[in-house]
C-alpha cells in the first residue's frame, strides 16, 4: 500500500529541503560568484549578489601570479598516482581475502583498519625525518607513497566489500571448467569487479585530492598540490577576495564534479561497510 | 574449496599490502617512542641523551596542555553535537517525498568535497571577516555589532567551519540508514495513531542508533586530528590550539622533538581508545 501523501505536505517538504540545501550550498555558490567580480565589487557594502560586471580577470591573475597549472598538475599526480598504486597493491590482497578466506582474514582486515586510526601528528616527525634522510621532502614521489599508504586500508576494505558480493559459485564453475588462476582472474573476476574498482578509485582520488595534513607539511615550492596553493592565500596582501575565490573555485571544481558521482561509494568507503 | 595451491597464491598476493602497512605502522611508531624518551632538539644540539619519562611529565605539566585538551573537547564535542542533531533532522527531511530530491542531495553533500584549506579560508575571509564578511553585513542588517569571529570567538568559528564540512557526511550516512527502515512498520504505527514525535522516538531513533554510533566514532577519529582548519585560520591563537596542533607546534615549529613525540604517544593512545569501539562495531558487521 503506497503512502498517500497530500501534495500540500509534499510542497512544504520541497520548500524546506530546498531552502536548507541552498543555505548549505551558499558558501560554495558565493565563492564561485565572487570569483567573477572585481575586487571592489567583491567587498561592496551592501554585498552584490548577481548584478555586477562579470569578469574573468581574477582567473588570469591567479594563474600568472602563482602558476595554478603547476599546482593542479601536482594534485593530479599525487591523487591519481597514489590511488593507482594503491589499487595495484590492494586488488590482489582484497581478492585473496574475499575468495580464499582463512581463519585470520578477519583479524588482518581489522588490523589494516586500525592502521588508519593512527593520528598523523603522532608520527609526523619520524616521517619528516625519513623524508629528509631519503631526499623525499617536497617531492611528488614521496607524497604519492605517503598518501597511498594512508589510503591503502580504505582501498582494501572497499574492494573487499565489493569482491565479497561476487558469488563464489561462479568462480568454482570456472575452476571446474578447467580455468587457470590467471584466466579466472582475467576473464571471470575482472569484468565483475570493474564497477567496484571504479568506485574505489573515485572515492580515493577525492580523499587524496583533499588531504591537507601531509600535503601541507611535506611540501614546499616544488611539489605542493592545490591544498598548499590555497594555503598560500592565508596571509593576504590588500584586496584579494575575488582572487581567493577564483583560486578556490579552480581548486575545488574538478573534485566537486567527481564527488557528485560518488555519493553512494562515500557511505560504503568511509564507514568500512558498517552502514550500507 | 580452497586448495593448498590457492592458499599459497593468496598469501603471496597479500604480502605486498601487509608488508607495506606493517612498515608504515611500525617504523614511525617505534621512532616516535624512541624520540619520546630522549631530549632531542635538532636545531639546538641534537640528541642530548635519554631522559626517561621526563618528556611525558613535561608535556602534561606545561601550561599549554590543559587548554589544548579543553579546546579539543569543545571542538570535537561541538561539531559532533551539531552534525549529528542536524544530520538526523536533515536525513528525515530528505527521506520525505519531494520534488527535485536528487538536486537537494547534491547541494547538501557538496561541502564534503571542498578541500579543508578552501573551506577554512573562504569562511574566514568572506563570511567571518569583521569588516567585509557576509556575516558582519548580516549582523549589521539586524542592528547588531559585528563579531570579531577569529579573535573573539575562535572556537565557535572553527566549530562552524568544521561542522559545515562534516554535516554532509553525517546526513548522507544517516539518510542511507533511514532508507533501510521498513516503511510498513512506520505505516502501521501511523495507522495506530502514533504521533510524529512518538514515531521519531520509538521507531526512527532506535533504528538509527547504530548509524549514529558509526558517525560519532568515525567523525571523532577525523576530528581529533583536524589540522588545516586551524593552520590557515587562527594558527592556534586565541585559545584554538588543539592537542594535535600543540604537538605539531612542538615538533615542527619549536623543534622540540622529544617533547612533541611524548605528546604524539598520548594522541595515539587517545585515538586508539576511540578506535577500539569503532572496530568492535565494524567487526560485528563482518561476521554476518
Amino acid at each position: 500500500m503506497a503512502r498517500a501523501v497530500s501534495s500540500r505536505r509534499k510542497s512544504i517538504n520541497t520548500a524546506l529541503a530546498w531552502g536548507i540545501g541552498l543555505i548549505i550550498f551558499f558558501p560554495i555558490l558565493w565563492t564561485i560568484l565572487t570569483s567573477f567580480k572585481t575586487e571592489g565589487q567583491a567587498i561592496a557594502d551592501p554585498p552584490i549578489f548577481l548584478f555586477f560586471d562579470w569578469t574573468l580577470e581574477n582567473y588570469s591573475i591567479v594563474q600568472e601570479r602563482s602558476d595554478y597549472m603547476r599546482f593542479l598538475w601536482n594534485s593530479v599526480i599525487i591523487a591519481g598516482g597514489s590511488t593507482l598504486l594503491g589499487i595495484i597493491i590492494a586488488v590482489p590482497a582484497a581478492w585473496s581475502m574475499a575468495f580464499v578466506p582463512s581463519k585470520r582474514t578477519k583479524d588482518i582486515l581489522m588490523w589494516m583498519l586500525s592502521t588508519k586510526m593512527l593520528p598523523a601528528v603522532g608520527v609526523l616527525y619520524p616521517i619528516y625525518l625519513l623524508f629528509i634522510k631519503l631526499g623525499l621532502l617536497d617531492s611528488l614521489f614521496g607524497l604519492v607513497i605517503v598518501l597511498m599508504l594512508i589510503n591503502l586500508p580504505i582501498i582494501i576494505w572497499m574492494l573487499y566489500t565489493y569482491f565479497k558480493e561476487i558469488p563464489g559459485e561462479i568462480l568454482e564453475a570456472a575452476r571446474m571448467d578447467g580455468a587457470s588462476l590467471k584466466s579466472e582472474i582475467l576473464y571471470v573476476l575482472t569484468p565483475m569487479a570493474i564497477p567496484g574498482i571504479a568506485s574505489t578509485i573515485l572515492l580515493n582520488v577525492i580523499l587524496a585530492w583533499n588531504e591537507a595534513f601531509w600535503t601541507l607539511n611535506l611540501t614546499a615550492a616544488n611539489a605542493g598540490p592545490l591544498t598548499a596553493f590555497i594555503a598560500s592565500y592565508s596571509s593576504p596582501e590588500g584586496l584579494f577576495y575575488a582572487k581567493l575565490s577564483a583560486a578556490s573555485t579552480m581548486a575545488i571544481a574538478p573534485i566537486l564534479i567527481l564527488g557528485w558521482f560518488s555519493q553512494k561509494q562515500l557511505v560504503r568507503g568511509l564507514t568500512f561497510g558498517a552502514v550500507k | 574449496m580452497a586448495t593448498q595451491h590457492s592458499r599459497t597464491a593468496a598469501r603471496i598476493m597479500m604480502a605486498p599490502a601487509v608488508t607495506l602497512l606493517l612498515g608504515w605502522m611500525l617504523v614511525p611508531l617505534i621512532m616516535t617512542l624512541y624520540f619520546s624518551f630522549k631530549k632531542y632538539l635538532p636545531l639546538r644540539g641534537g640528541d642530548l641523551g635519554w631522559v626517561g619519562f621526563d618528556n611525558y611529565v613535561r608535556f602534561v605539566s606545561s601550561s599549554a596542555f590543559w587548554p589544548s585538551v579543553t579546546a579539543t573537547l569543545i571542538i570535537v564535542g561541538g561539531v559532533l553535537l551539531i552534525t549529528i542533531c542536524l544530520g538526523v533532522l536533515l536525513a528525515i527531511l530528505l527521506d520525505q517525498p519531494m520534488w527535485g530530491q536528487g538536486i537537494v542531495r547534491i547541494l547538501i553533500i557538496a561541502p564534503f568535497f571542498v578541500m579543508p584549506t578552501v573551506s577554512s579560508l573562504v569562511w574566514k575571509n568572506m563570511f567571518m571577516d569583521p569588516n567585509y564578511g557576509l556575516l558582519s553585513h548580516l549582523w549589521e542588517f539586524f542592528g547588531a555589532e559585528p563579531v570579531q569571529w577569529m579573535s573573539q570567538a575562535a572556537l565557535p568559528s572553527i566549530i562552524i567551519i568544521v561542522s559545515w564540512q562534516w554535516l554532509p557526511f553525517a546526513t548522507l550516512i544517516l539518510l542511507t540508514a533511514i532508507q533501510s527502515l521498513d516503511s510498513e512498520q512506520l505505516e502501521a504505527s501511523e495507522m495506530d495513531g502514533a504521533s510524529t514525535l512518538r514515531r521519531f522516538w520509538h521507531i526512527i531513533l532506535p533504528h538509527l542508533s547504530r548509524a549514529i554510533t558509526v558517525v560519532l566514532l568515525i567523525q571523532t577519529i577525523f576530528l581529533l586530528s583536524i589540522f588545516a582548519e586551524i593552520f590557515v585560520t587562527t594558527g592556534g591563537a586565541f585559545g584554538s590550539k588543539t592537542l594535535s596542533y600543540l604537538i605539531f607546534q612542538r615538533v615542527l615549529e619549536s623543534q622540540n622533538v622529544g617533547l612533541g613525540s611524548a605528546g604524539g604517544v598520548y594522541a595515539i593512545i587517545l585515538a586508539n581508545i576511540v578506535a577500539i569501539f569503532l572496530m568492535r562495531i565494524v567487526g560485528k558487521n563482518l561476521d554476518n
